[in-house]
């Protein structure tokens, strides 16, 4: 015989509607407490995005304390701890290379008519961890069209700023300074790439490379370059920090591809991070998940060769 | 007194036991933050590397007590097994997360590990020499095998430290500061054993 499921929970035992939303305001003012490495700033006003997965996102909390910047420190808890040294305002980015106008850009100025969208994307780590995060931001398009591609530039080359005074890990030579990521063109131009001010709407914690930092979801999140202060058109592949680092480890595309694994482990499935002690490892998808957007950018190309 | 000889003498008093109970409490405290929820946004990696670091760790303390006989007049031979053996502790429980944890038996990936990937054959390699050092560190072992034929076994404790500090040196990106000590502290233990032998043959 069947059970049927009996509910013995009656009205009494729900809770006022006043409590419950006062626990959603302490959740909410716990949160912002975590955010105290970045400044607190009203909500930043964004339109919902069809390229946003409907998977839950890691709680704040996952997302800013757990973070490879080692300009800030080598250890995951280190830019938490550190990052608030960074002075992020004023804040100038230098746009130069084959574009029409190039020139050095106050933030405000570069975002101001940039219309915001929340873009929750996946994002995995070449060390086989993963997270879902709500990004703020806007396409890396938006911004290129605006300062005019010369015909001959073919890719795009990225700077983070080098302070070592407010960054204490760029006193370390552990990697060569200033960290410097590229993209090729079409990768750049894509509507998947953008560049991010903000998380869970509010602006940029520090630790998250604020103010304003590079988000390629189909890649490895080393190539999410942050706290960029110079943007290039090229036309030569520009140098990348990893890459001159290990050329045989991290390859100047560095797409997600579970089938082709960094030479020191496996790339076939990811830890998401969140999950507790007992969360199942997951397969890693081919573009982690964003084949259907960007295959068509690689159309030929041997990805075991060009990793 | 001299130093050396106050030391041996508060050594006596200290019942082996004891130094059993020492190497528990890294273990005890890595629990009672998993109880409080203070592992970090990444436990299984906190609980991985902070065991995986405790076995280096006592290795190396293992790997101390001849040095201290021989150059300080320090005798702490008692206690030798206890830090083998909570080395061999933290090595096994080490292994255990990452099997259970972290692959989560996924056999496939785990065999693909073990064949290509240096680290993975570095550490369970180190695992593999440490098992019948941990089974024969008994009394009646040492009866049964002879004095000189365990003591050769028992070098193997060498090679393990070696490929323990290797494992961790090639785990990591880029190169760090942390690992690369454990790999000079390693690698001075063990030339400073070998050395005197070396200059032992020499004279013969």
């Amino acid at each position: 015989m069947r059970m049927r499921w009996k509910n013995d929970l009656g009205w009494s035992a729900v809770t006022p509607q006043q409590d419950w939303l006062n626990r959603r305001q302490l959740m909410a003012d716990a949160a912002g407490l975590a955010m105290l490495a970045g400044p607190a700033a009203a909500r930043i006003p964004a339109a919902a995005s069809r390229y946003s997965t409907d998977e839950p996102p890691n709680s704040l909390e996952d997302i800013t304390r757990y973070n490879n910047f080692y300009e800030f420190g080598l250890d995951k808890g280190d830019p938490a701890r550190n990052a608030r040294l960074l002075t992020t305002d004023p804040w100038a980015v230098r746009i130069d290379g084959l574009v029409d106008r190039p020139g050095s850009y106050d933030l405000a100025d570069l975002l101001k008519g940039t219309p915001m969208e929340e873009r929750i994307y996946r994002l995995r780590c070449v060390e086989a961890w993963s997270m879902v995060i709500p990004w703020i931001g806007f396409e890396l398009a938006h911004l290129l069209n605006r300062v005019g591609v010369q015909p001959g530039a073919r890719f795009v080359a990225f700077e983070t700023l080098l302070r070592p005074e407010e960054m204490p890990g760029q006193a370390t030579r552990l990697l060569d300074w200033p960290y410097r990521e590229g993209l090729r063109l079409d990768e750049a131009m894509h509507p998947l790439t953008i560049l991010a001010t903000g998380l869970y709407g509010e602006e940029m914690p520090k630790q998250n490379g604020a103010p304003i930092r590079l988000v390629v979801p189909w890649k490895y999140g080393f190539k999410s370059i942050k706290s960029i202060v110079r943007i290039s058109l090229v036309a030569e592949r520009p140098k990348t920090t990893w890459n001159m680092q290990a050329p045989r480890e991290y390859g100047f595309y560095s797409n997600v591809n579970p089938q082709v694994d960094h030479p020191r482990w496996s790339q076939a499935s990811e830890r998401r991070i969140g999950g507790g002690l007992f969360a199942p490892r997951i397969a890693t998808q081919m573009f982690n998940g964003y084949g259907e957007h960007v295959a068509g950018l690689y159309a030929g190309m041997d990805l075991a060769k060009d990793y | 007194m001299a130093p050396a000889a106050a030391v041996n003498a508060a050594a006596r008093r200290v019942p082996v036991p004891a130094i059993y109970a020492l190497g528990l409490v890294p273990l005890a405290v890595l629990v009672g933050r998993g109880v409080m929820g203070d592992l970090g946004v990444d436990p299984v990696k906190t609980i991985e590397h902070d065991l995986g670091l405790r076995a280096l760790q006592f290795l190396l303390l293992g790997l101390c007590i001849t040095p201290l006989r021989r150059l300080a007049g320090i005798n702490l031979i008692r206690f030798r097994r206890a830090l083998g053996l909570t080395a061999f502790l933290y090595v096994a429980l080490h292994l255990a997360i990452w099997l259970l944890l972290d692959m989560q038996l996924r056999w496939v990936e785990i065999g693909a590990d073990l064949v290509r990937r240096p680290y993975i054959v570095l550490g369970m390699a180190g695992f593999a020499v440490l098992v019948p050092l941990a089974l024969t560190s008994t009394d009646s072992a040492v009866r049964r095998m002879g004095a000189a034929a365990w003591r050769r076994l028992h070098r193997l404790t060498y090679v393990a430290v070696l490929l323990g500090a290797a494992h961790y040196l090639v785990l990591v990106k880029a190169w760090p500061i942390e690992p690369i000590l454990y790999a000079l502290a390693a690698a001075g233990l063990v030339l400073l054993r070998l050395w005197p032998a070396a200059r032992r043959r020499a004279a013969a």
